[in-house]
């Protein structure tokens, strides 16, 4: 198997109301750990399982939401050739400096038609898993809380979401794996995929743009996924559906909310993504069984509770 | 112990003067002001705190209630701590979502 391009999602910055308890709460609740702070007061967080330094940036301001979404290419050389052509399509690029994000390489900076602003970038200063690479243990000890193993993806909502998903799709090389369509056959949610997942990234037809729905933690099992619900109830957190099942994903999944009401997930499972495969399709009538597979009908809160 | 009435639901609920009032409406059972994040961000309960009322307010998303709107009473349900019985109007932030105004049209 190779990976060319873009490899996976690399970091999300979102803001938040306060920043000590956010802090508190991605450590002591969701499990990420801390490993920087800068000058301009972002704090920086790692899942345990990832390698890079980290994938969480948090920033205080007075309102909540998302700042950008961060990919990690193969190589320096896809960062140049993806600049282009993200140009040649019509998108605003700049190139962020080495470090403007602390121990990050360059990123290349752009926006989309759904008002979202998004970044590539090719480097990133190792800080591990606590293991090592020499016969190392299956996981490390004293982890916290929800003990998430990677920042895994982010739902999205714009407007014009479409064009979100054609750039992604026609310049950074993602297939398109599941799309709900609305009862005029068009692309209402579209869920990509840039590697062996079922999803990478998903967007949402929605009527403001660079709006969050959620970002999503990987675990293994459901029953890490009901230890997490465990934790939400013993620490008042505020808990959206489940624990439940997706029918987009097979993911088994929970949606909860940081103390800024920025939605979380953490879920286990989905099905490996080849790009020989055929997208699926889910009909409008059927989008509670597709979000939700188990209570099958709509949830309104799922689909305007944004930040 | 402070009671709270929500004029468009006609409901009444006791809320402590420590927890805010779309928790203590959840945690009753009590419905009347929608609930979202839960967390001052996503302006689903949004209300107006009117006629007489004392209360004091959590950080609330700048996006959702500005610095007019908190003048005018106008504030988050789940960062509004009562300190004294308070007569709320729901204003909610209810936006139709793309999806659902087309799916329930059919």
């Amino acid at each position: 198997m190779s990976f060319t391009g873009v490899m996976r999602p690399g970091h999300v910055a979102i803001r938040v109301l306060d920043l000590a308890e956010a802090v508190e709460y991605y450590v002591e609740r969701v499990g990420l750990i801390k490993t920087d702070e800068d000058k301009q007061g972002r704090v920086y967080l790692k899942a345990w399982d990832e390698l890079d330094c980290f994938s969480l940036v948090l920033r205080e301001a007075d309102s909540p939401g998302i700042d950008f979404m961060g990919f990690k290419v193969h190589k320096q050389s896809d960062l140049d050739e993806f600049e282009g052509k993200l140009k040649e399509y019509g998108q605003n690029v700049e190139r962020m400096p080495a470090n403007e994000l602390n121990k990050c390489g360059e990123r290349v900076r752009f926006d989309s038609p759904s008002g979202h602003t998004f970044e590539l970038y090719a480097e990133k200063e190792h800080f591990g898993d606590g293991l090592g690479r020499l016969n190392p243990n299956p996981w490390p000890e004293g982890l916290k809380g929800m003990q998430v193993h990677r920042f895994d993806h982010c739902l999205l909502y714009g407007s014009n979401a479409i064009g979100t998903v054609n750039l992604f799709r026609e310049v950074l090389g993602f297939d398109l794996t599941e799309q709900v369509l609305n009862p005029d056959g068009e692309i209402a949610a579209a869920f990509l995929s840039c590697s062996n997942k079922a999803h990478d990234i998903a967007i949402l037809e929605h009527a403001e743009p660079g709006k969050l729905h959620h970002i999503s933690f990987m675990l293994m099992t459901w029953e890490e996924v009901l230890r997490a619900a465990d934790l939400m109830s013993m620490h008042d957190i505020p808990i959206d559906i489940g624990p439940t099942r997706h029918g987009i994903t097979r993911g088994q999944t929970i949606y909860f909310f940081d103390p800024s009401g920025n939605r979380n997930e953490v879920f286990c499972g989905d099905y490996t993504w080849y790009p020989d495969r055929e997208p699926i399709t889910w009909m409008p009538e059927e989008l509670g069984k597709a979000i939700f597979y188990h209570d099958r009908k709509l949830n309104e809160n799922f689909l305007g509770v944004v930040t | 112990m402070f009671q709270i009435f929500v004029e468009d639901a006609n409901e009444s609920f006791a809320c402590a003067a420590d927890k805010n009032v779309l928790k203590a409406m959840e945690k009753l059972g009590r419905k009347g002001i929608p609930i979202g994040c839960r967390g001052g961000g996503c302006g689903i309960c949004r209300v107006q705190v009117i006629g007489e009322g004392n209360y004091h307010t959590g950080k609330m998303s700048r996006e959702q209630v500005t610095e007019e709107d908190e003048k005018k009473g106008i504030c988050l349900a789940c960062k509004l701590f009562p300190e004294s019985d308070l007569q709320l109007k729901v204003l909610g932030k209810w936006q139709k979502q793309f999806i659902t105004d087309t799916v329930s049209d059919n």
